[in-house]
């Protein structure tokens, strides 16, 4: 069961867009942090997800593990939800 | 041939989701064709990655691809189509329906438009696949803003390597363009970089060919190359690297097919847009001979929509008069 999710974006970020619309589609709500925002930020979307690139979608579950997806990935974003 | 009667039945539908697709989509929606787009990636395709579009028709200011992919896809719900996320592996021809394996199950279509567009291409050197997304990338709009105050090398000289390039400039603190050949870009593109040369924001080094990205400490450190009219090494100390040498066909799912691609892998058609499966069509980038253009794509779109019609009312086609 998912606890929260988490995506990191940029304003121009076409892939975090769809992330977004996935993650509507399948009625699950999550936290933005916009890196174009909040830049002092960037370390730590690429601690977590080892790359320089956004979306990087952090999915925390009930028992507080954590499932972080890097770009618009559907194999690994689906299960990662359910 | 496969159970049918479970599967669901749609009247189109249209593999991908890119301007050739929605283009393709108004136009059967409008018509009361029961529409269904399938899209693996990106809703607007390699349009909605690219930050400014210039030279698509009625935008006098030009529009952010973001945007345009945006407006296209509204458009097209408006009318009705259904865009469904997944990924479609096969096609075959059971007469009256084509079955689609898909990620979401099978489906069946009395047409289907191949509108699956096309992918930057790799360069294919050593460190390229090492350091993907950790200091090799292919999309600027959504990995340019890590490189705040940093320098780039771009590689690749045609519209898009430019546009990107130009992009770019907002974080990078210096950006060197390495272009194998000439810049192919538009007049125009040239000029805006003209600008960024002469700040010294820019440099452009003509005749290079890109031979390894190199790293230390998991980061990229330089890109070594070849200087062609001397032979000589040459190398460009950078902290990342963004690629844009062309398109490759994502008609991976069509190789075991009876569609016929090119040698490269891009779908070949008939003046219809037809492929060799009857009542399977294509469009945009995905067709052999395509001109890579967002224009040239919605189009090709408009003209795939108006043929698959004539196809689902029976109605033969020009070329088959």
């Amino acid at each position: 069961m998912v606890k929260n999710i988490t995506i990191f974006t940029t304003n121009t970020c076409a892939y975090c867009v769809m992330v977004k619309k996935y993650l509507d589609v399948k009625h699950h709500t999550y936290n933005v942090v916009n890196l174009d925002e909040f830049p002092e930020r960037q370390a730590e979307a690429l601690s977590l997800s080892g790359a320089l690139t956004v979306p990087v979608t952090v999915v925390t579950k009930h028992d507080d593990s954590r499932e972080v997806i890097v770009g618009y990935n559907l194999s690994k974003l689906a299960p990662a939800i359910a | 041939m496969s159970d049918t009667t479970d599967t669901p039945k749609h009247d189109v539908i249209i593999v991908g989701a890119g301007p050739a697709a929605l283009s393709a989509a108004i136009y059967t929606t409008r018509e009361d064709i029961e529409t269904l787009l399938f899209e693996r990636g990106v809703v607007g395709g390699l349009a909605a990655v690219t930050d400014m579009v210039d030279n698509y028709p009625g935008f006098p200011d030009g529009i952010e691809g973001l945007t345009l992919a945006e407006n296209l896809r509204k458009q097209a719900e408006r009318f009705g189509a259904v865009i469904e996320l997944g990924e479609v592996s096969k096609i075959s021809d059971e007469g009256e329906y084509k079955r689609l394996e898909t990620t979401e199950g099978d489906m069946l279509a009395k047409a289907v438009l191949i509108a699956t567009g096309s992918d930057y291409k790799k360069i294919g050197v050593p460190g390229e696949q090492e350091y993907y997304a950790r200091g090799v990338h292919y999309c600027a709009t959504c990995d340019g803003a890590f490189y705040r105050d940093k320098r780039l090398v771009v590689i690749g000289g045609g519209n898009s390597a430019i546009q990107e390039g130009l992009f770019l400039t907002r974080f990078a603190s210096h950006i060197d363009i390495l272009v194998r050949s000439t810049i192919k870009a538009s007049d125009v593109l040239q000029e805006e970089l003209k600008k960024f040369v002469a700040e010294g924001k820019v440099t452009v080094h003509l005749g290079v060919s890109t031979d390894e990205i190199v790293g230390e400490n998991n980061k990229v450190t330089k890109v070594v190359g070849t200087d062609k009219a001397t032979g000589q090494k040459v190398e460009f100390p950078t902290d990342g690297v963004f690629v844009f040498v062309g398109l490759m066909p994502n008609s991976q799912f069509l190789k075991d097919s009876v569609v016929k691609l090119d040698e490269v892998g891009f779908v070949l058609t008939d003046m219809n847009l037809q492929t060799d499966m009857p009542g399977v069509f294509a469009a945009g980038d995905i067709r052999s001979g395509a001109t890579m253009q967002i224009a040239s794509a919605a189009g090709e779109g408009a003209t795939a929509a108006l043929m698959i019609r004539e196809y689902l009312e029976g109605r033969p086609h020009p070329a088959q008069n």
